[in-house]
């Protein structure tokens, strides 16, 4: 019942080598499959240049993790991260829910611009080079309200 | 009333002519909307930097929301994402 899917993102120390960085995944995995989890995707940001200065480290290498697993997992991999020195920053987020979420507000957004299509007796999808026009009268409409106003 | 107006008008009307054009003038401006509304954002996401910038001017601190005209939930959102951001030394706290 545990399909939990969380985003961990850590920093990683610039000095750190290449194989520190893998070593590091390889722990994170290690701990997941300990504790019946799954890695579902990892992405390796490289280096890239911190927004604000974190003790004397100007740049760090970002790397994201997509995990399925449950609570008592993130606890751990977030103990664990907590107290490894190479890592200067990490944050776990829950995304299961916000992703269905989004995904609810675009179906519905979808089905009731196709359902307002088909009772204007146009096709249910947007024909190419439709765009246009449609934008340029939601700007007059703008400016006339605006007109009224003033 | 009718004479005070005939023979004000002139006087009144050019006054108020400029007072509006004073005063109107910068007040007219284009209705804000809210981006993510007119975009179709729904995924506000912290990893997005280049979606946030716009919404951390020069001081770093949160736009509100009655200068950049987004909506409530979605500046909840923004704000959401742009904290998370933060903590991944993605966005500033602050500007020095």
């Amino acid at each position: 019942m545990s399909s939990r899917k969380y985003e961990l993102v850590y920093i990683v120390s610039p000095d750190a080598t290449e194989e520190q960085v893998a070593d590091l995944h390889a722990q994170v995995e290690a701990i997941a499959q300990r504790l019946n989890g799954q890695i579902e995707k990892t992405d390796n940001w490289g280096r890239r240049k911190l927004a604000y200065e974190i003790g004397p480290h100007k740049e760090g290498i970002y790397v994201l993790e997509e995990i399925a697993g449950d609570g008592e997992l993130m606890k751990e991999i977030d103990r664990r991260l907590k107290v490894t020195d190479l890592v200067i920053r990490h944050l776990v987020v829950r995304v299961d829910e916000e992703r269905s979420v989004i995904d609810r507000a675009r179906t519905l957004r979808t089905e009731t611009s196709r359902r307002r299509r088909v009772a204007r007796g146009l096709p249910p999808d947007r024909q190419p080079g439709e765009g246009q026009r449609g934008d340029g009268d939601d700007d007059r409409d703008d400016r006339d309200d605006a007109g009224l106003d003033g | 009333m009718n004479g005070r107006k005939g023979t004000g008008s002139r006087g009144g009307r050019a006054g108020a002519q400029t007072k509006d054009g004073a005063q109107r003038r910068p007040m007219f401006r284009r209705r804000k909307v809210c981006k993510f509304c007119a975009d179709k954002i729904d995924d506000i996401n912290y990893k997005d930097v280049k979606l946030l910038m716009p919404f951390v001017p020069e001081r770093a601190k949160v736009l509100p929301r009655r200068i950049s005209g987004t909506c409530a939930m979605h500046q909840r959102k923004l704000r959401l994402a742009i904290m998370r951001a933060r903590q991944l030394a993605l966005l500033p706290y602050t500007a020095e």
